[in-house]
């Protein structure tokens, strides 16, 4: 059985008030220099949700420029005037901070979030008029407290704030009173993933076109972890996400890979239905507060405005075959050995080539690589470079080394065989995924016949191994054919004959 | 002169340039002794 | 250059002497070599790490150099790093390595 993708959804929330209050550059500089001027500037250079939207990136993650044509716009792209100004594109939304608080209220199970009273009151229409939002959602919503028992909770309660333009609006309450893994630090920044990782998979719901009873499974395979004392990372964001979301028939699970937990999911959600074993199974994550304004130093010493102010959701609806849509190809994985080692020439053949050659494909065999999708236009002021670019000049370089492409090549292939970057610098989200809601429409519309996806994981951050990691599957065409094995005109024969055995056996025993 | 001959030597690497463990295999025919071993990871 | 790692290589040249300790940086471009090796040498420009203030002037290459390429065996380098000449910009990476270490290395012959 083919798995194919239904469809998916890529959205993003502007949350420029946990820029300053939860991204870990900022509360360790708040640590080891809480006097420096770059607390001080910060501010300044934080983005009104406009500026946020209409950013020639976040308009290529929501759906409403393609990369090509992203490619096409001269850098650096926060210095261009963006005429795109619609915060809803086809593969999702970019969601407002005050929306967004309200619907981290209506995800909380347990009573951890208290909004203010008349902050509530003021974006609660808003909320209600957001596209993907239903009722059930909205009886969520509590119509909230105070401002002093919120200013009570964060000041003696050791509670973590929530911040909207400034002013505090609400407060994340721990979960336990000495337990680490439940305190109002980690109850916030799971609740933001959980609550973002709701906006993606409604999206990708929506766009799919299928029913929410039609899920089956949840994976979840962002880079938080939720557990207590005793099984820190215990889980569940899935089943916990799709509860929110309405997904009635569904249970699910977690991956973790760090960056590359997103291919991995790909793959095993892809074999999942391919087995039989699920029908529709969804692969989906949430964004991450400690990333925002990771490089945030550098963009403000340079004068930028700090581009890191979105957390990141994305959602794939994986489905057995319905002869249309583009499939995962399980026959092409590519896989990171514990025995590959970590140079770059032996990541890449691990992860490209190898896959490659054992289907006796060449490099040139696959129309599009999709590897590190991070959007240059943050990393290059933060002397980061051009990740997704190097990602498609290293492939090509290989590919030099194992003679199939000449040295003079490698400065054409990125643009030919490759994409420009466009997402935010969330660790996994960026992490090939990006490009599979852009994938599939090519595909369906003939432009290409298929893409290769690369994850890649940087495992040596959870000091437990110093190995790399990484994953990579193929998206092809439907040929409509069913199974791929495909079936024999001998074998359809003597279905027929059986069939008609069975027919005329049914007629005499009338 | 020798740059690593009998040195001890720390490695800041970089998943997106040459990582740690690859600069290590490099250090070990010098005639080094690698005392720390890092890949830096800008995403 | 993350904190942790700025401590352990202000622990390094403390323990053996920073004469005795060599850094090998392998960033992917010329501005993150020059900041890594800055931070090992003159401080931490970002004032965030243990090395902020403190210059220890460490001998600082990348593992693209001429210099330091030429010590190692060429079959392991050629194996683990050879591919990454076609990609990164090693002229760039050289002289933005060269101009920290002419200004901020103190154990140089």
């Amino acid at each position: 059985m083919k798995a194919v993708i239904k469809g998916a959804g890529y959205s993003l929330v502007h949350t420029p008030d946990m820029v300053i209050h939860n991204g870990t550059t900022q509360t360790t500089e708040r640590i080891v220099n809480p006097e420096s001027e770059y607390l001080k500037e910060l501010p300044k250079h934080i983005r009104t949700f406009e500026q946020a939207v209409a950013y020639y990136p976040n308009q290529a993650y929501i759906g409403n420029i393609s990369p090509d044509e992203l490619a096409a716009i001269p850098m650096p792209w926060n210095e261009q005037e963006c005429p795109l100004t619609n915060r809803y594109g086809k593969f999702g939304q970019i969601m407002p901070q005050e929306e967004f608080l309200l619907l981290m209220q209506a995800c909380d199970v347990f009573d951890l979030v208290e909004l203010d009273a008349e902050f509530v009151a003021a974006h609660k229409d808003a909320l209600a008029a957001n596209e993907i939002i239903d009722e059930s959602i909205m009886a969520r919503v509590k119509d909230g407290v105070p401002a002093d028992k919120v200013k009570e909770l964060v000041e003696n309660e050791h509670a973590e704030g929530l911040y909207h333009n400034g002013k505090l609006v609400g407060a994340v309450k721990r979960a336990h009173d000495i337990d680490t893994n439940l305190s109002a630090h980690v109850m916030h920044e799971n609740i933001v993933s959980k609550a973002s990782n709701v906006v993606g998979i409604l999206g990708a719901i929506k766009n799919a076109g299928i029913a929410k009873e039609d899920v089956e499974y949840v994976i979840d395979c962002s880079e938080e972890a939720c557990g207590d004392m005793n099984q820190r990372g215990g889980g569940n964001f899935a089943k916990s996400v799709a509860e929110i979301a309405g997904l009635v028939n569904a249970s699910g699970a977690d991956i973790r890979g760090f960056c590359a937990a997103p291919a991995h999911t790909m793959i095993e959600a892809a074999s999942l239905v391919a087995a039989g074993a699920y029908k529709t199974v969804v692969v989906t994550a949430g964004g991450c507060t400690a990333k925002l304004g990771m490089n945030g130093k550098d963009h403000v010493k340079k004068d930028l405005p700090i581009l890191e102010d979105m957390l990141g959701a994305f959602a794939v609806v994986l489905s057995e075959d319905d002869g249309v849509n583009p499939y995962v190809n399980l026959d092409i994985l590519g896989r990171h050995t514990v025995g590959t080692s970590s140079g770059p020439q032996d990541v890449t053949t691990a992860l490209v080539f190898k896959p490659l050659e054992k289907n006796g494909m060449k490099v040139t065999d696959i129309d599009k690589y999709a590897g590190e999708l991070h959007n240059s236009d943050i990393l290059k002021p933060a002397g980061g470079g051009d990740p997704a670019l190097q990602f498609f000049k290293v492939v090509a370089a290989t590919a030099v080394k194992r003679g199939e492409l000449e040295k003079a090549d490698i400065a054409t292939f990125p643009a030919k065989y490759g994409m420009v970057g466009w997402a935010p610098t969330q660790g996994h989200i960026p992490s090939g995924v990006p490009c599979i809601g852009f994938a599939r429409e090519d595909i369906l519309a003939g432009k290409i016949k298929n893409t290769m996806v690369i994850g890649k994981g940087s495992l040596f951050l959870g000091r437990m191994t110093n190995l790399f990691d990484g994953v990579s599957f193929v998206i092809q065409a439907n040929d409509g054919q069913g199974d791929n094995k495909g079936v024999s005109e001998e074998e359809v024969k003597g279905l027929i004959a059986k069939a008609l055995k069975e027919f005329a056996a049914g007629l005499l025993a009338e | 002169m020798s740059i690593l001959n009998g040195k001890k030597v720390v490695i800041i690497g970089d998943r997106d340039g040459v990582p740690g463990p690859a600069i290590e295999e490099c250090v070990k025919t010098a005639g080094a002794e690698v005392v720390f071993s890092s890949t830096e990871c800008f995403v | 250059m993350d904190l942790e790692n700025q401590r352990r290589v202000k622990e390094f040249a403390e323990q053996y002497g920073p004469e005795n300790v060599v850094v090998l940086l392998g960033a992917a471009e010329g501005e993150a070599s020059g900041l890594a090796a800055e931070t090992v040498t003159a401080g931490d420009p970002t004032y965030a790490g243990p090395l902020t203030g403190v210059s220890l002037g460490l001998t600082v290459f990348h593992v693209c150099e001429p210099e330091v390429k030429a010590e190692f065996d060429e079959a392991v380098y050629d194996e683990q790093v050879g591919m990454m000449e076609m990609v990164l910009d090693i002229d760039d990476i050289c002289n933005e390595m060269q101009s920290i270490r002419s200004e901020y290395c103190k154990y140089l012959g």
